[in-house]
């Protein structure tokens, strides 16, 4: 193993207090739970959005912490979820009276952590919705997993329900907002190399010299299938059609009925894509892709989209999603309307995702 | 009902955990590699090792605190599944038994038992979802069995293990359903669960702490 650290024990301290000293005037930290917020917290009167995971996916989510994205970010170990007692303090720390949303991807950890921060910061009198990401195409039935993984849809959904909290939109909105950005969204990941969890040392899977493994989560996790290695084109024309072909997907997830006051199972559906659909179409890098290799994905994805009658009205092309030093890509398209293409074009600054201001 | 584990023998068996846990922290990252996410042993490491920072303090209160306080230790400091899992486990296990300084041998059926209704309480898990709960939940039953039967606590537990070590190996041709390991589908076969093993290694944790401590005292 080969990487910039100290001592792997020491990796997410040492990257927090890193950010810490190079964007103070973004985003403050706190250890000890450890979470990143932002510096002019807590916003009053606005709704706060509060998102976490394990590390390893930086710049996400702690890199889009600040003005037009979350409020706060709370990183676990590599890999792993954080813990219940890191959301609600930073749940407490940014809620600025307007409620508190919770954007959590779908991996049982990351669930069952937020909902137990839910409960108690519920518990407090603190206002928290709660919307799962859950987007990725390579997870084909609900009914025998865990269901779709929540991978590059997540952060389109933090930049665009950012702008909506910032403009003034209220809890339920937001939620809502948030719900619908997940159901138009799908992505789909692949990997030329697997990656190493500082903690474990060696390659958390083998992949031979002239193997792709495509289908893969954000955790180095294997994916759905192996094959031999194919061609840029190639590669991206299978993950395209993946996402664009993939049909009404339907499954049951839990959020927090604040009328009821408890966990309610609410049945939600993605809309297949159509011809005449305007998308924002993201090129993702898993961290090791250099940045000469993904507009070279996003030409063909381009062609594709093209053919298919979609129009791209955004794009979005870089690292902002990443498994530690994984070679490799995902495609996220998420439909878009007038709304989406506002708040996705109102100003951010976070040290991760910034323009317009 | 004879008393058959003292709040001392709560300590030594969650101490010895940690011991073990350490020890097999390579191991049960390893079989969480290729199902899962290769951190298994790590969190499960991390979470015992806080569990011994917080013994201490409560070390003179009764069991079900003791069992609480090192559930909310879990929690704190696991993240992953395993943390509202097994924090889970152990806070429920603690209020089953809340106030008593020893427990008798239904006593203990009560405390594993419902940590494993925690635990599908919080995962919404079904037995055959190739999770801790298939190895938790034969380990249950067998105990509660003996204990039913008159069967003597060190054999009682000795087919506790056997159960949990049966439900354990039993995962490897199980169709993964619940948590990371189901991303992967038909290739979750062939493997055990990392989950199903570190629970069994609590359990058969348990069975080696009373042994010994019965030995100290008979
Ligand atoms: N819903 C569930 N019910 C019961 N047990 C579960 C469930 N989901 C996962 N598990 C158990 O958790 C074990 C994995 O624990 P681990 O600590 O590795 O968490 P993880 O799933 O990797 O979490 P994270 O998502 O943050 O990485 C599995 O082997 C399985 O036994
Ligand atoms: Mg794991």
């Amino acid at each position: 193993m080969k990487k910039l650290i100290n001592k792997p024990e020491d990796v997410v301290k040492e990257e927090l207090e890193g950010i810490a000293l190079a964007y103070p005037d973004l985003v403050k930290v706190h250890f000890e739970p450890n979470f990143v917020y932002r510096a002019d917290a807590p916003v009053k009167g606005k709704v706060a959005i509060v998102s976490g995971g394990g590390s390893g996916h930086e710049p996400m989510h702690g890199g889009f912490v600040g003005v037009g994205m979350l409020d706060a970010a709370c990183p676990g170990a590599v890999f792993t979820s954080p813990t219940p007692d890191q959301m609600l303090e930073a749940t407490k720390t940014v809620d600025g009276g307007a409620g508190v949303l919770h954007i959590v991807k779908n991996y049982s950890g990351d669930i069952m952590n937020f909902e137990m921060a839910a409960d108690m910061a519920h518990g407090e009198g603190i206002r928290v919705l709660s919307i799962l990401i859950d987007d990725d195409v390579a997870v084909k039935d609900s009914l025998y997993t865990q269901g779709r993984r929540g991978t590059g849809t997540t952060v389109l959904s933090e930049k665009i329900c950012g702008a909506a909290a910032e403009k003034g939109y209220d809890l339920k909105r937001v939620a809502a907002l948030c719900r619908k950005v997940n159901i138009n969204g799908r992505c789909m990941g692949m990997a030329l190399t697997s990656c190493t969890v500082p903690h474990v040392g060696r390659p958390t899977f083998e992949l031979g010299e002239d193997e792709m493994e495509i289908g893969i989560g954000i955790h180095g996790e294997p994916g759905r299938l192996r094959m031999k290695l194919k061609s840029a084109d190639e590669i991206t024309e299978m993950l395209a059609l993946s996402v664009i072909e993939d049909p009404a997907y339907s499954r049951t997830v839990r959020e927090w009925d604040e009328a009821k006051g408890e966990w309610v199972d609410v049945v939600l559906q993605d809309p297949p894509f159509k011809e005449g659909d305007q998308v924002l179409a993201f090129v993702n890098s898993m961290g090791g892709t250099p940045a000469i290799e993904l507009p070279i994905v996003y030409r063909k994805l381009h062609e594709i989209c093209e053919k298919k009658g979609l129009k791209i009205v955004r794009n979005l092309i870089g690292p902002y999603i990443t498994s530690l030093e994984m070679q490799g890509c995902s495609i996220t398209l998420l439909k878009m309307d007038d709304e989406m293409i506002g708040l996705w074009d109102a100003p951010v600054k976070t040290p991760g995702l910034r323009w317009g201001t | 009902m004879s008393k058959i584990m003292t709040k001392r023998d709560v300590i030594e068996w969650l101490k010895a955990t940690a011991a073990v846990l350490e020890e097999n922290r390579r191991y049960l990252t390893d079989l969480d590699s290729p199902i899962g996410d290769a951190d298994h042993g790590i969190n499960m490491d991390r979470g015992f090792k806080k569990v011994m920072s917080q013994l201490p303090a409560v070390e003179d209160k009764d069991v079900g605190t003791i069992l609480r306080t090192a559930g909310m230790a879990l929690v704190s400091s696991v993240g992953g599944a395993g943390g509202p899992l097994y924090g889970t486990f152990f806070m429920d296990a603690g209020k089953a038994v809340a106030g008593k300084t020893e427990l008798s041998d239904e006593d203990l059926v009560l405390l594993i038992e419902s940590g494993l209704k925690g635990v599908v309480r919080i995962g919404k898990t079904n037995l055959g979802d190739k999770t801790m709960v298939d190895a938790l939940h034969p380990a249950v039953e067998a105990l509660r069995r003996a204990v039913a039967d008159g069967v003597d606590t060190a054999e009682a537990l000795r087919l506790m293990t056997e159960a949990a070590s049966k439900g354990m190996v039993d995962t490897i041709p199980m169709l993964a359903k619940k948590g990371r390991a189901s991303y992967v589908g038909e290739r979750s076969i062939g493997h055990q669960d990392p989950g199903a093993t570190s629970s069994y290694m609590i359990l058969k944790t348990l069975m080696e702490t009373l042994a010994s401590g019965h030995r100290a005292t008979g």
